[in-house]
């Protein structure tokens, strides 16, 4: 009889193990590198860009975005220093404007949008 | 370098480091097999399918930090499996890993007793809250926005609909007892910017909201499983009928206000023009502007997919989803049209007014060639789609009238 209890305890006891088991403390992942297809696209100054655009999120976030001229990516890069606090000064500033409405400046917009509305089925917004 | 940065005493090489940054980064794990996306949707086209950890296949927006998006297909469910929910991080590095044993939830603030809670305590301590809710962030369908607007360029897939358990807000503020004159409540989540520069991911409701809706909860639960890491493990707040943005995960604190709270989170964007349109002239500026808030209805077509080809007098049977804010979706209606004439949807199981709905209704294609296939939905307030989109700089909010295009052969 007294065996009997000590297996059923030991029995209680290992399923309260297998029990705490189940519910692991610490749970971890681990995350990819940056996405190697959305790399900036060679040009004049993409060297500073990538000195002083990488730091605080990936390239995706610069080549997915509308084409825009100087105006318009003037003001994001105005946007990353003056919100963000990116460490970029004035002269790098300009390069990296120029870099980015030349790289993806209207020029490629017009490029893509001939692309898109050529295409039956195209998103019709 | 920016004064700014000196200031805080940060040399470049430094942030670098700080931020985990790798500037050309080899091609690796993840990406080898990686298909990029066909070309039918121009926002989508050319983005890789990945596999993040605890994730199934979502298309890649961008990797530091992770911004994923369900593709649509997982939308022919009502209910968003956990691996293809959307993954939505302002800032890098986003919290990778959570010790149980050492995380609490803290309610403070201008409360009676400030509390923290352990993950045994919200689950032991509380009758458990269960609810069914679309999360979409402010910006699904930016990428669609004409004239285009910065931001990230999602396509649909930045939403999903789950089952939630967890804490109701209020039984955490009854046990505080938060004091009578309190105006609002935030919410911070433990992930922590790399950049000294960067703001503290943190949101906050007015307690007139709280008050009012005892659906909102301290979720520890997404379709019967522990939240995944990227949604925000071990809890996020849900607001259900609210844009993404308030559903902070990772969360750790909860703070009562006796004034308005400030954060950039709050002040500075997700801010709407508040105006009755919630909208602006095309490629005009914001003036007055209010922080983001419910959702606005939406309905789509999951099948056919965009750019099927169907057979003239064979029968189809059109399907999909429709959501609003909660107050719960009346109607669907269907047009082959371009929106001449309408055709009442079928409604799926009702799993509750801020969930998806599914819909279906038959279709068949009377004739050879291409057709557009429009949905709306209007809900039980009457509110329903505009023909045009709605307007504003940031691109949130958008609702326009769906569209797909099939060919009949
Ligand atoms: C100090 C950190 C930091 C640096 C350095 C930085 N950015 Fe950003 N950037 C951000 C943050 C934060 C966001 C918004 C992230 C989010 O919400 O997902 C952002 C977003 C963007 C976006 C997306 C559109 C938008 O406005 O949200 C673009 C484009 C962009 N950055 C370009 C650049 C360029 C070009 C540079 C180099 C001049 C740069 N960034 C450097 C912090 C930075």
């Amino acid at each position: 009889m007294k065996r009997m209890v000590l297996l059923i305890l030991l029995i209680a006891g290992a399923a309260l193990l297998v029990g705490a088991g189940a519910l692991p403390q610490v749970r971890s992942i681990e995350l990819p590198p940056d996405n190697p297809m959305s790399q900036l696209k060679p040009g004049p100054g993409v060297e500073v860009v990538r000195a002083d655009c990488v730091a605080c999120h990936s390239t995706d976030y610069i080549v997915r975005q509308p084409r825009g001229d100087a105006k318009r990516w003037g003001a994001e890069v105005k946007k990353m220093i003056s919100v963000y606090g990116a460490p970029v000064d004035e002269a790098d500033a300009k390069v990296v404007v120029n870099y980015l409405a030349t790289a993806y400046g209207p020029a490629e917009a017009k490029e893509t949008k001939e692309k898109s509305s050529a295409k039956p089925g195209a998103k019709t917004p | 370098m920016s004064s700014n940065f000196m200031r805080t005493g940060i040399s470049r090489r430094n942030f670098l480091a700080l931020a985990g940054a790798a500037p050309a980064v080899a091609s690796g794990g993840i990406f080898d097999a990686v298909r990029a996306l066909a070309a039918e949707d121009p926002i989508l086209e050319g983005r890789p399918l990945v596999k993040y950890p605890e994730k199934t296949d979502l298309i890649l927006l961008t990797s530091r930090p992770p911004q994923l998006e369900t593709p649509m297909k997982y939308f022919a469910q009502a209910i968003t499996p956990n691996d293809a929910f959307y993954v939505r991080y302002h800032m890098f590095p986003p919290p990778t890993r959570v010790d149980l044993s050492a995380w609490k939830l803290k309610v403070g603030g201008n409360v009676d007793h400030p509390l923290e809670f352990t993950m045994d305590e919200l689950r032991s301590k509380f009758t458990p809250a269960r609810l069914v809710a679309v999360n979409q962030c402010s910006g699904n369908s930016r990428g669609y926005v004409e004239p285009r607007v910065n931001g990230g360029q999602w396509g649909n897939g930045a939403m999903g609909n789950a089952e939630w358990t967890g804490v109701r807000l209020q039984d955490l503020l009854d046990r505080a007892g938060a004091k009578p004159g309190s105006v609002d409540i935030s919410f911070r989540g433990f992930d922590t910017p790399a950049a000294p520069t960067l703001h503290h991911f943190a949101k906050s409701l007015p307690m007139t909201e709280v008050a009012d809706s005892p659906d909102i909860m301290v979720a520890y639960e997404m379709n019967g499983a522990p939240l995944p890491m990227l949604n925000g493990y071990p809890a996020r707040l849900v607001v259900p009928g609210w844009y993404g943005t308030y559903w902070v995960k990772n969360l750790e604190e909860i703070t009562v206000w006796d004034h308005e709270f400030e954060s950039f989170w709050m002040q500075k964007t997700y801010r709407i023009p508040a105006n009755h349109c919630e909208c602006v002239p095309a490629g005009t500026a914001l003036t007055r502007t209010v922080p983001i808030n419910r959702m606005k209805v939406r309905s789509f077509i999951i099948t056919p997919a965009d750019g099927t080809r169907v057979k003239v007098g064979r029968p189809v049977a059109l399907k999909g989803i429709a959501f609003d804010a909660g107050y719960g979706i009346a109607d669907v209606e269907v047009s082959d049209n371009q929106g001449s004439t309408w055709q009442r949807a079928v409604l799926g199981r009702d799993l509750g007014p801020y969930s998806f709905r599914e819909w279906s209704a038959p279709w068949t294609p009377p004739h050879r060639g291409s057709f557009t296939l429009s949905v709306r939905a209007v809900n039980r307030m009457g509110e329903s789609q505009p023909f045009e989109a709605n307007w504003n700089p940031a691109g949130y909010l958008r609702n326009v009238i769906e569209k797909i295009q099939v060919t009949a052969v």
